[in-house]
């Protein structure tokens, strides 16, 4: 019997059938931030239930942390009570915790795979909804409340129905200024905020495995905005090149035994998905989102649509944003004048997102009246961006270089937009309100808000005019 | 932590929306603490005009609705974020029931975890009865009974809804989930060794530095 790739970490990871009818399913590692885990430290207290399993267990400081430099635990008045809770928390359980100051902290989804915590294979769970962004290196990912959390904490299993197995298939090369970003987007577009629920998404085609890590992980990372339960890419040479020597990662002769058995992690030939979703990458251009859920989505190049000519359960959605984003149908994006530019968060805040937008704002400067910020997904990258001189690319063209966390993907840390400003983000949701009380948000990728953030309008990178300050 | 259902009688309030996620259910507010106040959260936005008022035309704020029991919903209900503040804003407002024309994966389980009963009526069925909760607008309550599976009010006949048993049984009893997986610890015990043997990088976790 062929099986998909997801049905085989699925077998090898059930250690159970609940009398419920729930497969418990064993969970390699688990990572918790600070706005959820004191919650379930407090429920296992009082239950008397000790964590089973603090050495597969790791924690970050992600979510409520301040983005300024010099920050401490009080930057951020809101989230001093979460990061202490989290430190105690961790301390009375010996749970590993990469604290605000820690050289190494993050946001979860981005320290776990760069420390090499996270594996090819491994199964991996963490209190919110991005977690599969780790399946960019082959990782089966889920998020999960805060009960969950605690049930993960007291058993080291989750216990699961067993979704069901979507392909998406990515045909072509993908050209020139467009990235992983933009598939996504493209992909929520067709299928929807819903398209994926129920299901474990393995994305495959010669257009992903062209694809570097980063990239993999950033359309892994919006998985959650089509409904997807988890979604990963099955790891090949260039996954197992990227995690060699990772500090977690297994070393020497256990090294070379784990990658004979993640050689061979692969759907078979003919294995059935219950969904399968095809997207031809050659012909896209970069997308944008014009409306209030990640699936209004244009080319941007295209125009807003007119919703007489949507489907009909997508109308009443699509009059409700243009009024929140104040916009019109049938007008094009392109030269919309913005407030903000939000680059960062757990969708593209690893290197490679930020030398992309750096080689974009090179030499030039952010718009008058823009403001630019740029928060490395953690402080390695942070440190890693500086090296390389990125900081100063930025600084100099006005950007706000900002320290390590989620920041404006959220706002749980103070980092907010003002009322009716019009923000080109990097992030993965343009929900009314969430960077800001009436903050309208554009998701688009890092090429697309850095040249955004410079002419001060919604652009195109690939058009930006050479010299153009 | 779990509340057992069996049974609610209350007024049904129809938000008639889909995709109605979890940053509108409970947003992120700027000002708080370990101790929120999951009552005031519950839709804070929604319920409030620009300058701070309360907005009459949301659903929850009219008279008739202030103290449902039961919202109605479209497609896709809990959508986003996992942030299970999204389920206890419902139940510290006394809403114990969501009938919905479907639920996001991550909420419905959050549900469950809570106590909180997630009703999925399908598309078809779940227009006629946002219809019906329409216009019967709040003056008399409904009843959703679990044992039975049927939701009875006015307006119309009963209507049976589908939940997988296990669901059922868990909501009906309030069964402790962590209790019910721990039944299995021996086998949780079991699989690490047998990890540790096949493939002992899953079981180990070190720094190598």
């Amino acid at each position: 019997m062929q099986q998909t790739l997801f049905d085989k970490i699925w077998d090898l990871h059930r250690v159970a059938q609940r009398a419920d009818g729930r497969d418990l399913i064993y969970i390699d590692r688990h990572v918790l931030h600070e706005l959820h885990a004191h919650h379930a430290f407090a429920q296992l207290q009082k239950q008397g239930r000790p964590v089973r399993r603090a050495d597969l267990t790791f924690a970050v400081q992600d979510h409520t942390v301040a983005t300024k430099p010099g920050r401490d635990d009080d930057t951020n008045p809101s989230g001093s009570a979460f990061i202490r809770a989290m430190r105690e928390g961790c301390r009375t359980n010996r749970i590993r915790l990469f604290d605000v100051d820690d050289p190494e902290q993050g946001i979860s989804h981005v320290v776990a795979p760069e420390l090499g915590i996270v594996l090819p294979g491994a199964t991996h769970a963490v209190p919110d909804s991005h977690a599969s962004t780790v399946g960019g290196v082959g990782a089966l990912a889920f998020g999960c409340g805060t009960s969950e959390l605690a049930h993960i904490l007291a058993t080291q299993v989750m216990a699961l129905k067993r979704p069901k197995n979507m392909r998406v298939q990515l045909d072509g090369r993908l050209a020139a200024g467009v990235s992983a970003k933009d598939v996504a987007l493209r992909i929520i577009a067709e299928i929807g905020v819903a398209g994926a629920r129920g299901h474990v998404v393995e994305y495959a085609g010669p257009a992903v495995h062209a694809m570097p890590i980063e990239q993999r992980m950033t359309l892994c990372n919006l998985n959650i905005e089509m409904g997807g339960r988890s979604g990963f890419v099955a790891p090949d040479d260039v996954t197992f090149e990227w995690l060699a020597r990772r500090p977690f990662v297994p070393q020497g002769a256990e090294w070379d035994r784990a990658l004979r058995h993640w050689r061979m992690l692969a759907s078979d030939e003919g294995a059935g998905f219950d969904r399968e979703v095809r997207l031809d990458c050659a012909t896209l251009e970069p997308q944008i989102t014009w409306g209030t859920d990640p699936s209004q989505v244009v080319g941007i190049s295209g125009r807003v649509p007119d919703p007489a000519v949507l489907d009909p359960g997508r109308r009443a959605a699509a009059a409700s944003a243009f009024g929140y984003m104040d916009l019109a149908p049938g007008m094009p994006l392109l030269g919309l004048p913005i407030d903000r530019v939000f680059i960062g968060s757990c969708t593209n805040s690893r290197l490679p997102d930020l030398q992309v937008a750096a080689d974009v704002v090179r030499g030039r400067h952010v718009a008058e009246g823009v403001v630019a910020m740029v928060v490395p997904g953690s402080s390695s990258v942070k440190r890693e961006a500086e090296a390389a001189g990125l900081d100063r690319v930025f600084r100099e063209a006005g950007f706000f270089w900002g320290e390590s966390g989620c920041s404006m993907c959220a706002g749980g840390n103070g980092d907010r937009g003002e009322p009716g400003e019009r923000c080109v983000s990097t992030t993965n949701r343009n929900f009314e309100n969430r960077q800001g009380p009436k903050v309208r948000t554009h998701l688009a990728s890092p090429a697309t808000a850095a040249a955004s953030a410079i002419a001060g309008r919604i652009a195109d990178a690939r058009q930006l005019a050479p010299g153009t300050t | 932590m779990m509340q057992p259902f069996t049974r609610h009688t209350g007024i049904a309030a129809p938000l008639v929306k889909d995709d109605v996620n979890t940053d509108q259910i409970a947003p992120i507010l700027h000002s708080r603490g370990l101790k929120e106040d999951y009552r005031a959260m519950l839709f804070h936005r929604a319920r409030r005009r620009d300058d701070g008022s309360e907005d009459p035309d949301f659903v929850l704020n009219k008279p008739q609705f202030r103290a449902a029991g039961i919202l109605v919903a479209g497609e896709n209900f809990g959508a986003g974020s996992s942030r299970e503040s999204a389920v206890w804003s419902m139940l510290a407002n006394g809403i114990r029931v969501i009938i919905a024309k479907s639920f996001a994966d991550i909420y419905r389980e959050n549900c469950l975890q809570n106590g909180l009963l997630p009703v999925v009526l399908g598309s078809a069925l779940g227009d006629q009865f946002i219809a019906r909760v329409v216009a019967v607008d709040g003056k008399a309550p409904f009843t959703v009974d679990l044992g039975t599976q049927r939701i009875s009010g006015p307006g119309g006949p009963d209507v049976a809804f589908e939940i997988p048993a296990a669901d059922r049984t868990r909501l009906i009893e309030g069964l402790d989930d962590i209790g019910l997986t721990l039944k299995h610890v021996d086998e949780i015990a079991s699989w690490e060794a047998r990890a540790q043997t096949a493939q002992p990088w899953l079981q180990s976790a070190r720094d190598s530095r």
